[in-house]
Formats: C-alpha cells, structure tokens, sequence
C-alpha cells in the first residue's frame, strides 16, 4: 500500500491540506499505520508531480495549501478500489524459520518452542479481543475492524502451531527421521 | 503464596485422576490435573482431541467422578456429598453450556429456564419470575413464549445460556458453548458469559477456537491427560497468580 492511495481515497471525499490528510487517515485507520507530516508532504509532492492531485487555489493565511484530486487521481482511487491486494504472503517470517530449522536439529524440543510461542500467542490474542469489545462498546467500526485483522491473524498463527504440534508428534512416534517440510504453506 | 487480594476461589480440582478400563486397557484420561478457579475469572481450557478436556469439565461438573484426588466447589469436596446433595448441587451451584442445547421441545424458553428451579421445589409463579430474568439477561425475554422450534439456533443457544445461569450459580461450565453458531452469534453467547463472570461468577470453557480462548482471563492446556501450561503470567489483572498449577509435565 501505500500511503499515496491512502491520500488520494481521502481527498475523494473533500480537498484537504496536509496535517488535515494525517489527522483523518490516523483517526480512520485506527491509528494503525501512524504518518508524520513531512511523509504526507512529500507524498503530496509526489502526486502533484504525477498529475494526481493539483492545489485548490492558493495558500491560506497560515501558508496551508489544501490539495484536491485531478480526473487522473480520481480515476486511480476508483482502480485501487476495484482492483484486489496481493494475497500472497511469504512464509518468510522468523517463526517459520525457527520451526523450520527447529525439526531438523536434534536437541531442539519444538514441541515445546510451539507451546512457548502459543501461550504468548494467545495472550497477544486476549489482549486484542479486549480491544475489540472495547471498540465494540464505543461503537468505533475502523477501529473494530482493524484489531479484527490482527484478531484473524494471530489465529491463523495459533491454528499453524496446533497444527505443526499435531504433525510433529505424529512424525515423531512415526520415525526418527528428520522431518520433511511437506506441512510448511508456500 | 498470599491470598490476601484474590477472590474468592469457586472451584478447585486437586490432584484429579480420572482413569477408564483397567489392565492393558488402562486408559488415563487425567493424570494429576491441579486448577483454581476464582471469583470474577474464565479460565479456558485447550488441547488436542483426548488430552482430557471434556472429562476435565464432566468432573469439575460432578457428571463424573475422579479416580484419585478432590473436586472443590465453594469449599466443599463433591466427594463428600451424597448422591441427592450432589444433584441440588449441580441444580443450585453449577450450570453447563454444552454444544447439545437439550431444551425440551414441548416446553417454551420461560418453561425451558425455569425447569431446574422448579425441579428445585421453587414455586411455578417465582420460578417464571427468575427465568425471564435469566431471559432477560441473555436479551432472550421477547422469546420467553416461544417454543424451542420457533427460535433460531443463536435463540436457542442463548436461552439454553439462560437455562444454564438461572438462579444463583456461579461456578458456569462450557463446553465448546459456540458450538455451530456462526461467528457472530458465537461472540455474543461468550459476551453472555463473559458478563455474568465480571458480575462475579466464574467460569471453565472448553474450546478449540483460539478465537473463544481469548475471551478468557487465562488459558490453561492439557496434553495427555496433563496441565502443561496453566496460563499463569502473574501479570494479568483477572488471573490468579497461584504457582501451584504450574506444569507438571
């Protein structure tokens, strides 16, 4: 993602300044994804430059100067919309790494490396649910939905361990042969 | 440890065993299983299939009993009751979610929540008055008339929830309470929950869900018929920080 579709989505709703754009895309995204104003300026100037966003008249009193969409940009929020995220992710991750490389070394207990990392899991996960209620409670929907994506998230990890535990001991009482990756997701 | 600040503990296993079968057949369900339950906690229980989590929650409900060690409920081992003063527990103390709603088809939810009452002698008219309230509390009361059939399975869950809080119990059992509810549903039977333990019952669920666990205060795992991690971090604000559960295995 980026950032500059992030922009370019709020300024389809109304032409805004700067510290304007920040403080709306922190308050609708939850706070998930903090900027810093020299970011959000530097991204204007970029799509400025690309023909995405032009000045809406002149600087203000306060030397602000509040950007709107050209047809260009409005036609690239319309795209980004449309169009699907890649939902490939890369296994490529430290955890992964660490079980991987764990089956194969001898005086590793993996066993008990995924029983560590799900217990903490697992409070992580507590720790989000009560965010969740509490969003829930206060009616904020963004916020909702943003702790949700961590809430599936951090599930599918723990759903990985149960599962990796399950295919380890069966491997285990199997044989004692070192583990072939066949369970690892690509 | 110092129990100064913690509340009350509303059940306690001790040392429970729980074999089946014997000889070579010998099968150990539960191998010296430890667990406190406070006032005012859920404590959810995880682990694979036959790692003892349901036979955990049978004993700890007193459907079934152990083979070596004690069951506590408010103070009082379940092995010392007689069978009759075992079931007014089960009716008074204890009530159970399980994935079977089991409500009575030829009765309406009011009649459905109130039946333990008034199979504890309460009087019809007080026992209704106490079963809407239950209703009520699960946001169930506009069904109150209805016959189970005329409900949708959420409904039905929920008033079996009613069912299974009515009264002043305050140890709740549950065994994968969600059962086939879809999600959104499933969040609001544990927010039931949820809310009568900070009210100050206390609560065991029994799940697979990672999801359902983390509505919990601590999530205990059983493997094999042992607790190997009970969840204890000593920093969380509902959990007991009581060393002796820690792991055995």
């Amino acid at each position: 993602m980026s950032v500059r579709q992030g922009l370019l989505a709020l300024l389809s709703e109304q032409p805004m300044y700067g510290a304007q754009l920040r403080s709306e895309f922190e308050a609708r995204t939850a706070g998930t994804w903090p900027l810093n104003v020299g970011q959000v300026y530097t991204t204007l100037g970029r799509l400025q430059r690309d023909g995405l966003v032009e000045a809406d008249g002149e600087a203000d009193d306060e030397g602000r100067i509040t950007y709107r969409l050209t047809d260009a940009g409005r036609t690239s929020v319309g795209e980004w919309f449309a169009s699907s995220v890649s939902p490939e992710s890369t296994p490529r991750d430290e955890l992964t790494i660490k079980v991987a490389l764990g089956v194969t070394l001898s005086d590793v207990d993996v066993g008990a490396v995924v029983q560590t990392q799900r217990a903490d899991s697992l409070r992580h996960l507590q720790a989000l649910t009560r965010d969740k209620r509490d969003a829930v409670a206060k009616e904020d929907l963004a916020r909702e939905l943003v702790v949700e994506r961590s809430i599936f998230a951090t599930e599918a990890q723990v759903r990985w361990l149960d599962h990796m535990e399950s295919r380890i001991r069966r491997a285990r009482r199997r044989t004692t042969t070192p583990l072939a990756d066949e369970e690892t997701d690509r | 440890m110092t129990a100064a600040h913690h509340p009350e503990i509303l059940l306690e296993l001790r040392g429970v065993h729980r074999t089946h079968g014997g000889g070579a057949a010998v099968v150990h369900a539960l191998r010296g299983v430890d667990l406190t339950l406070r006032a005012g906690e859920l404590v959810a229980v995880m682990g694979p299939s036959g790692s003892g989590k349901s036979t955990l929650l049978n004993i700890a409900g007193g459907l079934d009993s152990p083979t070596r060690g004690d069951v506590v409920v408010e103070g009082v081992a379940l092995g010392s009751y007689s069978r009759t003063a075992l079931a007014q527990v089960r009716r008074r103390r204890l009530g159970y979610v399980f994935q079977d709603l089991n409500l009575i088809p030829t009765l309406t939810a009011a009649e459905n929540v109130a039946l333990p009452l008034e199979l504890d002698g309460l009087r019809a008219r007080d026992a209704r008055e106490e079963a809407l309230r239950s209703l009520e509390e699960v946001g169930m009361q506009e069904v109150a008339d209805r016959f189970p059939d005329d409900m949708s399975g959420g409904q039905q869950q929920r008033v079996a929830i009613a069912r299974a809080l009515v009264g002043p119990r305050r140890v709740l059992l549950a065994d994968e309470p969600t059962g086939a509810l879809d999600s959104e549903t499933g969040e609001e039977v544990l927010a039931v929950l949820r809310r009568r333990i900070d009210a100050g019952a206390g609560g065991l669920l029994v799940t697979h869900e990672p999801r359902h666990a983390a509505w919990a205060d601590r999530v205990v795992f059983l493997r094999d018929g042992l607790v190997v991690d009970s969840g204890d971090t000593g920093d969380s604000e509902a959990a007991s920080a009581d060393l002796g559960e820690v792991a055995t295995a």
